[in-house]
This record gives structure tokens, sequence and C-alpha cells, in this order.
């Protein structure tokens, strides 16, 4: 919403500058984007006449000019092709800076020629983009007049944001309204005298079309005028609408934008003589088509509201007019509309036909039902000021919307709700200088909204205007009250395993990364999801247009465009949401990661290697164990899903549904789809399936045993069956002697011919932890028999002889 | 006795002379070992007189012991000679780089997480989480938003294809649909944290399809908006470090909090560049208010009896305030060189006591 601020002073008798209106309107809600002083930049522009142009004697396409100024006359080198003799023009003295190009004039010799200062084109003032000829003023205009005072520039712009509850403020009286009861002057009163009618419209007006949705346009007040001659509108009045944006048309035109502006009153003005015997509003028919005043031609589905004679639409109803009898240069007799559309109605019709209008932009927000008649008056004083003819009768038809309501208002609430002390009578003149009426019975206040304020709903709303207009900055700040003297933890177990998760990835040299929750489909797919019901139905784009099955994808993604870069080990995580399905339940908290290229790079001591499987199953089970996940217990099998190499990757889990990870090297078809060389590794913890340790009654750890008595390793070498896993090894190992194992682990795998075919050899060392006397030989011997025996009852292994 | 003198000259002499370890070893033995020529010349005492065996073996103790302290001063010798230069070849280039190791990042995100999470829960609030696919209901109706409500256009909202009653998910565009279920799924008083993904369709320079927003969420019979701005300017001030912060609460509108307010802090762009802190010059950083009635109602709480407060702001926006990060979408880019200079070490956890930042 724009409008300037002599145009405010129309409204609001005030001698508060334009700074102090535009900080108080913000602090009122009505947020100030921006404040146009105009004048500024065109200070020192004067008009000047050309007494006399001449062609340039060295070139054909300048001109040199005599020019008397407000300093006396002045020669000037002119190239604009429109300079002439007698014409008035905008004159830039020497010294002085053109806005639009930032140029410093000096006198100079131009062609052999002197020049002193210059004539200036619009685009050079930063007036419009037009730069064809120097600017041409009326003859009239006078010569040293600065052309700020001459074409009422001095008049600042200020431009503010109307949230979407406001539309009282989409006309400048509103905005008048609300800075006289925050105390920035007084409004003045507003002429809304009648303008007496002297004859009978003879164009009729019925709402009987609407009798089943009277809600549609509940209200329509018409009028005709007889005999007005069209023509551009006042100085003054071209001079607002264009200091706003607006583009002046014709006085009638110019007539409905600006009570729009003024006054939040959308009007629209038909050419009498192309409508057919009466006006009645009516629901469109689907498949009716429009010519709009924009000159498109919208096919109307069924039920818009348009406003029609006895045989075509002629308007849609709060959004557009029709072109075809709108009004032109040649009109003479006009009908004037004046009508209330149902919010709703109209947004949703401006949606569906694509129409943005200054119209619909009202009456979606609400437009003062109570203000037909009164806005009908002073439109017609304005048409006749501007086209004379003749008014007719005002015609009424229908009657204003049911808005009157009351709500109680205890004046203690504003400190209740709002923290502020304001007494009881302060309240009341703030809610009264609103517009609200104020009823009393006994100790119970019951406010009535006026009109206008179609956003007022309950006590809460009262309570806001009250501290609106004494300011929200006046409320005293006040800390929270603790209830505990010493804060109580406040993160649940799943979120303070996922900060650890987090920092322990990244302490393990991986970087966090944030991608989005969405993904092309076709990589989708690859990792399990891609479902109709998982896609957007309106992406930004094909590729951000399905919710991701999985972090993998994006982190690959991630990694190659890295690779792109000329960084191709990277070592990249995410901890996010994964989404199998669209229920709440469907979403689970992944730590995803990725390694790719070299886990070791290149270095001088050797050691180059590049990922592996086992890179991210250290990353799993490092991440588990910090997030207290009981890793002992994990199952390691090969069940895992088909984006991960079948060979070399496993599964994590807590029995057989409840995998916790996965982890191992990506599937090389999925590689060759996601366009990345290999190796990648990945990895993801379920971070939802990690189960929730015993509560412990005490934080008391057990009492330490540590032995004097040093520990005994032992090795073996089993031979076993090719698909024999190594856990199995170790974990019949470990369950041979629990009093006296301690621990068992591979050290060597070895495969070769001698073992014979689809056999390896795996070395394991095991150890052993005397308790209460150092183990004898004898002992030893017996316990290696023990490990030996379990492990061929388990595996089927032998001793490597 | 002159024999004896030769030899102690002859040993002294090659003693002095020994190149290594092992030649000095060979001329020990060769004096002193049981066959040496020393302990062959004691053998010889036997035979001699008693006199001249006295004196003769006298004369050979003390070249016994002579020759022993010469063997053992030049061990000495020779052994420092040979760690010197075992020392001098085993020296290495400390220059060259050690082993490798790659340190791993946060994203500012997380840390910016990290750090609103640590201030609110000195202030008591639980975090918080609910859905990122979210139903009509919890998303705008009950949050006072009708289906033709202008402030639905505000929104932008991604929508899921329509199911066969004709309903829609959608993305959540802000966290307040957790609000609404936190406060019907737990009684008064209520002081939650809501952070999390949220999801608009705008895509330009200064917007991104998904960013992180955190909302808080107070109800109780008391809290009132002198304690929201409290609140919000404890908070701030706790997070942009600073001591002193004007804070300004202008009016504005959204559906569900009455009255609302949009909140700006105090900042200098003195020299283009941006600080937090008293100055000439106003940034807005959030929205506010009081929770409507309505909203109470669609929880199922008197609004005659609760009331409370709520407000909404966006993780990364207050990320690029504090750490100077200049253009949002670079947080979804996964570009190593950004995570490397705008992430965070894995170490740097904010407390309150060690500090929000280091």
């Amino acid at each position: 919403m724009k409008f300037t601020f002599s145009w405010l002073k129309d409204h609001l008798d005030t001698d508060a500058t334009v700074d102090q209106v535009a900080e108080k309107l913000t602090m009122l809600g009505l947020e100030v984007e921006g404040v146009e002083d105009r004048a500024a930049a065109l200070k020192g522009f004067t008009i000047a006449y050309v007494k006399e142009a001449r062609q340039h004697p060295n070139a054909d396409r300048l001109r040199v000019c005599d020019v008397e100024t407000k300093d006396g006359m002045v020669q000037v080198v002119c190239g604009a092709p429109n300079a002439r003799t007698g014409m008035k023009g905008v004159f830039a003295a020497s010294g002085m800076s053109i806005p639009g190009t930032g140029i410093i004039l000096k006198p100079s010799k131009i062609r052999d020629v002197e020049s002193n200062g210059m004539l200036c084109s619009e685009r050079e003032l930063m007036m419009s983009d037009e730069h064809d000829g120097i600017i041409d003023l009326p003859e009239d205009a006078p010569v040293g007049m600065s052309i700020v005072e001459y074409l009422g520039l001095d008049d600042p712009v200020i431009e503010i944001a109307i949230t979407p509850d406001r539309g009282d403020c989409l006309g400048v009286r509103g905005i008048a309204r609300d800075l006289a009861a925050a105390g920035l002057g007084m409004l003045k009163p507003l002429d809304t005298s009648a303008v007496a009618g002297t004859f009978a419209s003879p164009i009729g007006l019925s709402l009987d079309k609407l009798a089943a949705t009277p809600d549609a346009c509940p209200m329509f007040v018409g009028r005709y005028f007889q005999g007005v001659k069209n023509g551009p509108s006042p100085d003054w009045l071209q001079r607002r609408l264009t200091a706003i944006g607006l583009r002046p048309i014709s006085a009638l035109v110019d007539v409905t934008n600006y009570v729009s502006y003024d006054l939040g009153r959308p009007l629209h003005v038909f050419d009498a003589d192309k409508l057919q015997d009466r006006i009645a509003p009516r629901l469109s028919e689907a498949g009716e088509t429009l010519l709009a005043l924009d000159g498109k031609e919208y096919t109307l589905p069924e039920g818009i509201c348009v406003i029609a004679d006895d045989s075509v639409a002629v308007g849609i109803g709060g959004v557009m007019g029709g072109e075809v009898s709108g009004c032109t240069h040649e009109t003479v007799n006009v009908y004037l509309e004046v009508a209330t559309f149902d919010p709703i109605r109209t947004a949703m019709a401006g949606r569906s036909l694509g129409i943005d209008s200054d119209a619909r932009y009202r009456f979606e927000r609400g437009v003062d039902p109570e203000f037909l008649v009164d806005g009908a008056e002073i439109a017609s004083r304005l048409i006749m000021e501007f086209c004379g003819g003749k008014p007719s009768e005002i015609m009424i038809a229908g009657s204003p919307p049911e808005w009157k309501r009351s709500y109680g208002f205890r004046p203690d609430r504003v400190a209740e709700l709002g923290g502020l002390d304001v007494p009881e009578a302060e309240s009341l003149d703030i809610l009264d200088k609103l517009g609200f009426t104020i009823g009393k019975s006994g100790e119970a206040i019951s406010v009535s909204p006026p009109s206008w304020r179609w956003d007022i709903h309950g006590e809460a709303d009262l309570v806001e205007e009250v501290l609106r207009i004494k300011s929200l900055d006046s409320i005293p700040a006040v800390s929270l009250p603790r209830d505990q003297a010493i804060p109580l933890p406040v993160l649940t177990l799943k979120q303070r395993r996922a900060a650890t998760a987090r920092r322990l990835l990244a302490g393990r040299g991986m970087h966090e990364c944030v991608t989005w929750s969405f993904m092309p489909r076709r990589q989708a797919e690859l990792f399990g999801g891609g479902a109709d019901h998982m896609m957007l139905a309106n992406p930004i784009s094909s590729d951000l247009d399905c919710m991701r099955p999985s972090i993998l994808p994006n982190l690959i993604d991630a990694a190659r465009r890295n690779a792109a870069r000329g960084m191709g080990d990277v070592a990249l995580f995410e901890l996010g949401p994964q989404y199998a399905g669209d229920r709440p339940e469907d979403q689970s908290l992944m730590a995803t990661g990725v390694r790719a290229g070299l886990a070791i790079g290149r270095h001088w001591s050797g050691g180059k290697r590049p990922v592996d499987a086992f890179d991210a199953k250290a990353d799993v089970l490092a991440a588990l164990a910090a997030m207290g996940a009981p890793v002992d217990r994990l199952q390691t099998d090969t069940d895992v899903p088909d984006w991960y190499h079948p060979g070399r990757a496993g599964r994590l889990a807590l029995g057989p549904k409840n995998t916790i990870a996965l982890f191992g090297d990506i599937h090389p078809r999925v590689l060759k789809a996601l366009d990345i060389d290999g190796p990648v590794v990945a990895f993801e913890i379920f971070l939802d399936a990690i189960p929730e340790p015993k509560s412990k009654a005490s934080r008391t750890r057990p009492l330490l045993r540590a032995s004097s008595l040093q520990p005994v390793e032992r090795d073996f070498a089993f031979v076993v069956d090719e698909d024999v896993p190594a856990e199995k090894v170790l974990r019949a190992a470990k369950g041979a002697d629990k009093a006296l194992i301690t621990g068992a682990d591979v050290f060597d795998v070895y495969r070769g011919e001698n073992l014979g075919a689809g056999k390896k050899s795996l070395a394991v060392s095991v150890t052993l932890q005397p308790v209460d006397a150092t183990l004898t030989d004898e002992q030893i011997e017996k316990v290696a028999g023990t490990v030996v025996q379990a492990v061929a009852k388990a595996t089927g292994g032998t001793l490597r002889g | 006795m002159s024999n004896i003198d030769d030899l102690k000259q002859e040993l002294a002499r090659t003693v002095a002379e020994a190149g290594d370890l092992k030649t000095l070893e060979a001329i020990r033995i060769d004096a002193l070992g049981k066959k040496g020529r020393i302990t062959a010349l004691m053998k010889d005492l036997g035979a001699m007189d008693p006199d001249a065996r006295r004196e003769a073996g006298q004369a050979l103790n003390v070249l016994k012991t002579e020759v022993a302290a010469a063997i053992d001063v030049r061990k000495g010798a020779l052994e420092d000679a040979e760690l010197e230069s075992r020392l001098a070849a085993d020296r290495i280039d400390v220059t060259l780089s050690p082993r490798p190791e790659t340190d791993g990042r946060l994203h500012p995100i997380s840390q910016t997480y990290d750090e609103v999470v640590a201030i609110f829960a000195e202030m008591g609030f639980e975090v918080a989480e609910g859905p990122d696919i979210e139903e009509d209901f919890y998303n705008f109706t009950a949050l006072n938003i009708p289906p033709e409500h202008p402030a639905r256009q505000m929104h932008d909202t991604f929508y899921l294809p329509e199911k066969e009653d004709g309903s829609r998910l959608l993305l959540r565009t802000h966290t307040s649909p957790v609000q609404i279920r936190t406060m019907l799924s737990s009684k008064p008083p209520i002081r939650i944290l809501a952070p999390g993904r949220t999801y608009r369709s705008d895509s330009d320079m200064t917007h991104t399809p998904m960013f992180h927003q955190f909302e808080g969420l107070v109800i109780d019979k008391a809290t009132h908006m002198g304690h929201l701005k409290g609140c919000l300017l404890d908070f701030c001030k706790a997070y942009f470090e600073v001591d002193e912060l004007p804070m300004r609460f202008r009016p504005s509108y959204f559906p569900f909090t009455e009255p609302s307010a949009e909140v700006d802090i105090g900042c200098s762009r003195q020299g283009g560049e941006l600080r937090i802190g008293a100055g000439d010059d106003w940034l807005e950083i959030l929205g506010c208010g009081m929770v409507h009635p309505k909203v109470l109602e669609y929880c199922n709480l008197d609004p005659a009896e609760y009331q409370g407060f709520a407000f909404g702001m966006g993780l990364e926006r207050i990320a690029m305030l504090k750490y100077g990060i200049p253009d949002l979408r670079t947080f979804f880019d996964s570009d190593l060189r950004w995570l490397r200079h705008y992430g965070f070490a894995s170490l740097d956890v904010p407390t309150m006591s060690g500090g929000i930042s280091q």
C-alpha cells in the first residue's frame, strides 16, 4: 500500500514530520517498507526556456540552444531530437550531478562550441525510462521554478506492508485513523453529504438472481450519470496516482482508483450505453466467457459472482470489470457500481482465474460493509466535479451482511495477557478512537468492533488493539520464572543419542551434510522408494519431486559433486529423517554416512589404501557404542537391501526383524546409475531401533576386579568352510570356558591350495585370564582342548595341521 | 722385570689403538683371558723363589689392574662413539608431515541447533518433535487457518498426491504442528522448543524449498507478553553473546497468535559489516505472539484458564547472522570446502558453563 504524505494529511490533521509518521506506522503494525523522497535527487533542477535552437556548425545531430534560466542566458549544446526553439524544459546548471548517470556537469566545448549545463530527459532525472528526447513542459511552465515544486514532487511517497487482517488500512483514511488513535493527530471529518438525484436511473438493478446465494453479493448501490464528458483527470489527482505507481487513464477510471486507495472502497464505472436494461448480479455458468479490462478473455467456471445485465456478464464481481462495457473518452452516460462481495468467493474467483487486482486484494481482505452509500456519494461528487453530468437517484439493492457483534472486555486482561498495566479509562479511550462502540452494564464492559474491522473476533483482539496503540515496545520484559534453581536435563534419550552420533562421526573425520528431504524419483527408486504416494504434487523441480527413502543417494551425489571439484576422497554423513511411507511412524531418524575414494591417501610413510566395508563397519560400531547400544549382542548377517554389494555388505541386528544398522560397499550397478566411480562404502544406522538401556537404580559402578596375574595368549589356526563367518568361530571359542577366556579375535585369514577348495584358515588368538593362581601348562592345554572342541562342534572347523 | 714393562707398554698401545669393541675384546682376551699373556705370566710365578715371586706377583697384579682399567676406559669411549654414529644414522626429517588424520566438521545448522537447545534448556524448555509429512489439520486448521484464509497463500505449501477420500498430506510449512501435537498429548504447564525441517515451495536467492525452524511454546495460567519479551531477550543476548541488545516488538499478524508481533534486534551496518547489538539500525529476526484462544480450543485447552506464548525463527537465519554466512543456498550444497570453512569441530560442544560458542 502506497500513499503520499500530503494525501495522508487530507485525512489527518497533524504536525508530525514524515519520519515521525513512518516510525509510528511501523510501531502500529503498518510496517513501513520505504519512504521515497522524490525531491531530494531533483533539488536544483529548474524550468528553462529555449529561446533559440539552431543547428550545430560541426555536427549534424547536435543543436546549439540559447537557454533562458533562472540565472540568465546560457548556451547549451543538446543532442535531443526534440530540442527546438520556444520549448520549455528542465535545466541542470554546471556543477550539478545528474541522478540517472551520476555525471557531474562541467562547462565544456562540444565540437568547438561552448556548452554550459544540460537539458534533461526523464531517464536522466530517474523519473521514468523515457530517453527519446528531453522533457517537454507545457508552454505556461514558469521559467526558473524548481521542477520539484512544479511537478508536486515535494511530497514523500510512503509504502507500507499491510498484513492480511488489516483490510481497513488498504485506504489512506484507515491508516490515518490508526495514527490518530495513537495520538499522532486528529482524524479529519469526512464529507459524505448526499448528491441529490434528479431522475430515476434508466438502468434497473436487482439481486433477484442471487436469491439462493445472497452472500455472494449482499448489497449493491448504483447510480446513473447522464451527459458526462470524460477526459483527463485533474493534475493533483494524476500526480497522486502516478506517485503510487498507478497510470492515470481518464477522469472516470481515475475516480474509481482514487476512491479505492483513498477510502479502501473499490468502485466500478460502466459505460451505461453498453448495458442492457438492468444490472442483475448472478453466478456464472460454466463456459461463459468475458473479455476483462486487462484485455484478456476469460472462460469462467461455474459459480463465480458476475455483474451482468440481462444478456451478458459485464464484470467479475469484486475482481475486474469487462472491457466491452468499460468507460472510454467517448463515454457520455455512466453507471456507477458500489457493491459488497464475499471475501472467500472473491478470493477463490480471483485464484481460479489467475487475476490479481486492487479490487480483489481489498474484497478478499474485507471491505467496510456499511460504506456503500457514502462511497457512492463521494464518488458521485468527484465524477460530477471532473466530468459534469446529471446524477440519477441512488439505487440500493440488498443490505449489508450481518457484521455487528460484541465481546466482553475485562480491562485487567491487558495486564494479564499483555503484561502492560493500562488504566481502564485509557484502554476504553483507545478503543473508542479506533471506532469501537463501548457498552457498560454494571461492572461488565462489552465492546463492538466497527464495521470496517473484520479482524476483531474476541477479547484477545481487543487487548491487542490497546497494546498496539500503546505500543508493544512499552511492555516491560520479564524473564521466565524458573521452577528449578538448577534446570533439569531436557533431552530425551534419542535426542541425546543423535547429538552423540553426530559429534562422534565428525570426530572420526566425517563431514556433516544437511541435504534435501526430497530427491529425483529415479534415485529414490534405486533405494526402495519412489512410490506414487511419496511424490510431491507440486515439486519445485523434477529433481526434487520424491520424498527420500534413504539419505544415501543425496550423500553419494554430494560425493560425486565434490569429486568433480577435485575432492574425490570424502567422508560425509547426515543425521536426519528418511521416509518409508507417508504416516508419522514411517519417518525414521537415520545416521547415514558415505566414504569414497581413498581411506588413507598417498603419504611418504606408505599405507595408501581405498575405502572398504570395514571402514563403514568401524563407523557403525563406534557410533553404536557411543550411543550406548548393546554392541556385544549384535548379530551380523548379510541380509542387506539390494543397493548394497551382495557379498561386501552386512547387517547388524538384534533379532531377525530388528535391523540396527547396514554397512558395506554400494552395489556397482547403483554407483553406475548415480554416475560415480567407486569404491563407495556406506552405512545406515536406524536410531529408532536401538533399544533403551534398562534403567539403572544407581549410578554406582560395580567394583573393579583387576587381577594381579598376567593374562595368557594362546594362538590357534582353524580350517573352516569358506562360508563359516568368523563371528561364529569367535563366539564358540569365547564360550568354551567363560570363566577363563576373556577375549578372542582373528589375527589372520589364509586361503591356499594346501587347505583344499572352499576352505579357509582363521588364525585366532584367545586370551585367558587366570583368576586365583598362575595357570599351569596342564591347565592351559586343557582349556585349549576345550576351545578346539567348541569350535569344531559349532563350525566343523579343525586345527590346521 | 723388563718384560713386564714391555708388555705393559705394548698393551697400553694396542688398547689405545683398538678401533672398535671387537678388537678391544680380542685384546682383553689376549691379555687377561684364561690363556692370556698376563694370565700365563701369573702361572709362571709358582716356579719362582718366594722373594722373586712376591715382587713379580705384585708387579703382575698392578699390570693386570692397569690393563683392565685401560680396557674399560677404552670400551666406554668406543661405546660412546658407536652410539653417536648410530644416532647420526637414525636421524629423521622432523619437518615431514605425520600420518594423515582427517578431522570432520559439524554442519552449522547442527551447531546452531545445539546452541539454541542449550540456552532454552536453561529456561526449562524440552525439545519436542513431530513428522515432516503432516496433515492439513495440524499444519493449518488447528492453527486457526481455515482453507480459504489468505494466510494459506502466504505459505506456499508442498502437497503430496490427493488420496481417495480427497484429503491431501503436505510437508509442514512450519514446526507449529508440533505445538498442536504437544498440546493435544500433554497437560500444561508446557514449555517446549520445536526445532526441525520445514518446507515451502519457494526457491530464490534468499529462499530454499527446505529450511529449519525452531519454535517455542509456553502454556500455563500466568505467562503474558512481558514474559515473551523477557524470554526472547534473554535468548538473543545469550545466543548473540552481547551484554546489551536493543529489542523492538512491532505488531503484526499471524492467524495462530493474538496479539502478534514481529521482533527486531539492534544492529549496526558500518562498512558493510553487520554487527548485532546496540546500533543505529534494526534487524527483523522472528515472529511471535500470545497463543490464539481458538488454537487453545482446538487443542482442548480452555482459553479462560490457560494462556501462553509462541514464537518461531529460522535456524539458518540466526546461524547466518551470528557466523557471517552470506548465502542460504550454500547450506544444502554439501561442498566440502564450505563444510570445512563454516563447520564446527566435534569437541566444540556449546554449554552454558563453557560458553555457547568458542
